[in-house]
């Protein structure tokens, strides 16, 4: 007997439910939307958010790419492109370019996104406000008399503490100049693509039940000190492979004796840099089924 | 010839019941700029009620309390929005809790939890938010060297001496404390109060200040109120009240303090 999946996992009342809270964080960027997250065939952490709104945007002629830390054959990407291959028969890439639906986890891809392209971020912990203020009742308020004081006494401690802002990924920013945003945990290397992107940025955290967006073309600021202003952040070489000297590096220990080695963390912007052909989307997959990962 | 000033704020007919319990009823009083009010009276006497309803923590049952902002308006607090009462709390007025852990971040550096005040009025320049917190550390007496460390590592009198410091960074008219020197020991009580009375003359600064302590209010205020039993028995300024008792609660609690 052959079980069936309505198209995308998801049934259909439950996406248009997902889709209005999309509608609705697009029409307030940056806000948080609070939606009825359904419990997926994952565990929490491995993109339970994510996969709903990808499963409420998608349609039978997208293109979709899964990235987990830049890389498009890990574990959780690879799980996620293979759910969506089976349950919803879409076509799969590893080529940003080629994509129409693009979900991340951690990593804004290299490639510029263009117009007609949705990016989908994975996210833990939405609320930017709460290494400060524990009570979701006091971040609500917060949010809606924009009192975002808060955010820079964490910044403000980072510097003392540091000498710098210290703070490298899920670095708050500032939408529309209105709602105070966590970009999830992405580095904040990435932090100035999503200002004025073309493409549209959606955010789905599944434990914590809330979606948020960022329109295209929405001017996203990374939020910092007038005398210690936002800095981006990477390694400061070249990619070992690719010899990029401007792409998001990864450090790689080679072996036990403190060999390393800095590569690009967007495996695919890697591999065309180096011309080699990428291997089909089933040929990763299949791959990767008989290697184990930690979650 | 000027016009006298009008009062800093006017609590009119304030009553609080907490169902069929008394909170306080109908208390009444002006505080003009720079003058510090006392409001003395044992426990359950209301005094931290009335407090919380000056402050708008609380709503009132009746009455209402009118408040002369910066801009010289003077408007009822229970009629301003949600978000300019807050940022009146946070610029013009400061709140001095008996609790320092409930009036500081704990987690957050000495620094920070000066700074916090400027932020939120939108200062974004690290050296001269952490120039001014330096210099309120200097100037309630806590060695600039330790800005960096959290409260959790300072003693109680440190703790509520930087909590004023928090409080009167935004340079506030108006400052509400209670019970500022409750659970300290004696010798640190004399070293605070000497450190409020002088902030207090430079800066002009008008207080409530609530106690069970009649010394504290000897040494600080200019008037006080006697509460019992949630309404105000006498008024008055303070050496009058406290030479000169006319209730015969005040003559019990005034002769209850031992002779120095």
């Amino acid at each position: 007997m052959t079980v069936t999946y309505n198209f995308a996992y998801l049934d259909e009342q439950t996406k248009r439910m997902i889709r209005r809270a999309i509608l609705k964080a697009i029409a307030i960027p940056g806000y948080q939307v609070p939606f009825a997250s359904r419990e997926m065939p994952m565990p929490y952490g491995w993109g339970t958010g994510g996969v709903q709104v990808t499963a409420a945007i998608l349609g039978p002629t997208d293109v979709l790419k899964v990235i987990d830390q830049g890389s498009d054959d890990t574990t959780n990407a690879v799980s996620i492109r293979k759910f969506f291959g089976r349950t919803a028969g879409v076509r799969t890439t590893t080529r940003t370019a080629e994509a129409t639906v693009i979900q991340t986890r951690h990593r804004i891809p290299e490639t510029p996104l263009r117009e007609n392209q949705v990016i989908v971020f994975q996210v833990p912990i939405p609320e930017p406000l709460r290494f400060l203020e524990p009570r979701e009742t006091g971040t609500r308020r917060m949010h809606a008399l924009q009192e975002y004081g808060l955010v820079h006494v964490k910044l403000y401690e980072d510097i003392a503490r540091h000498g710098h802002i210290a703070t490298t990924y899920a670095y708050p920013v500032k939408v529309d100049g209105r709602y105070v945003m966590d970009p999830s945990p992405i580095p904040k290397f990435d932090n100035p693509k999503m200002s004025d992107s073309p493409a549209l940025q959606l955010f789905g955290a599944g434990r914590e039940k809330r979606i948020y967006a960022i329109p295209p073309y929405t001017r996203v600021a990374s939020l910092d000190f007038d005398d210690h202003p936002f800095e981006r952040w990477r390694h400061h070489c070249r990619c070992a492979l690719c010899g990029a000297e401007e792409s998001f590096l990864d450090e790689v220990i080679t072996d036990d004796h403190g060999s390393r080695m800095f590569v690009c963390s967007d495996s695919d912007f890697c591999e065309s840099r180096r011309g080699e052909a990428t291997t089909s989307p089933e040929a990763v997959s299949l791959a990767s089924d008989t290697e184990t990962h930690h979650g | 010839m000027n016009a006298p000033e009008a009062p800093l704020l006017t609590a009119d007919g304030l009553t609080k019941w907490y169902g069929r319990q008394l909170g306080c009823r109908d208390v009444s009083f002006e505080i003009h700029q720079g003058e510090v009010l006392a409001v003395v009276g044992e426990s359950g006497s209301g005094k931290s009620t009335l407090l919380r309803l000056l402050s708008g923590l609380m709503p009132l049952d009746a009455g209402r309390v009118c408040y002369r902002l910066r801009d010289g308006v003077t408007r009822d607090i229970a009629a301003l929005t949600e978000a300019e009462r807050r940022f009146l709390f946070r610029t013009d007025w400061g709140y001095v809790h008996q609790d320092p852990a409930a009036g500081l971040r704990m987690a957050v550096s000495a620094g920070g939890n000066v700074g916090e005040r400027l932020m939120a009025v939108g200062a974004r320049h690290y050296g001269r938010i952490r120039g001014s917190a330096m210099d309120w550390l200097t100037r309630v007496e806590i060695d600039p060297e330790r800005i960096d460390e959290t409260p959790k590592s300072y003693s109680g009198g440190m703790r509520q001496r930087l909590q004023i410091a928090r409080n009167l960074v935004t340079e506030p008219r108006l400052v509400f404390m209670d019970e500022p020197t409750g659970g300290l020991d004696v010798s640190v009580q004399a070293r605070l109060l000497d450190l409020l009375r002088g902030l207090v003359s430079d800066l002009g600064l008008a207080a409530i200040v609530v106690t069970h302590d009649l010394a504290v209010a000897r040494l600080l205020s200019q008037r006080m109120l006697v509460m019992k039993g949630g309404s105000v028995i006498e008024s008055g300024l303070t050496d009058r009240v406290l030479d000169d008792p006319r209730e015969a609660y005040t003559q019990l609690l005034v002769s209850s303090i031992l002779p120095p």
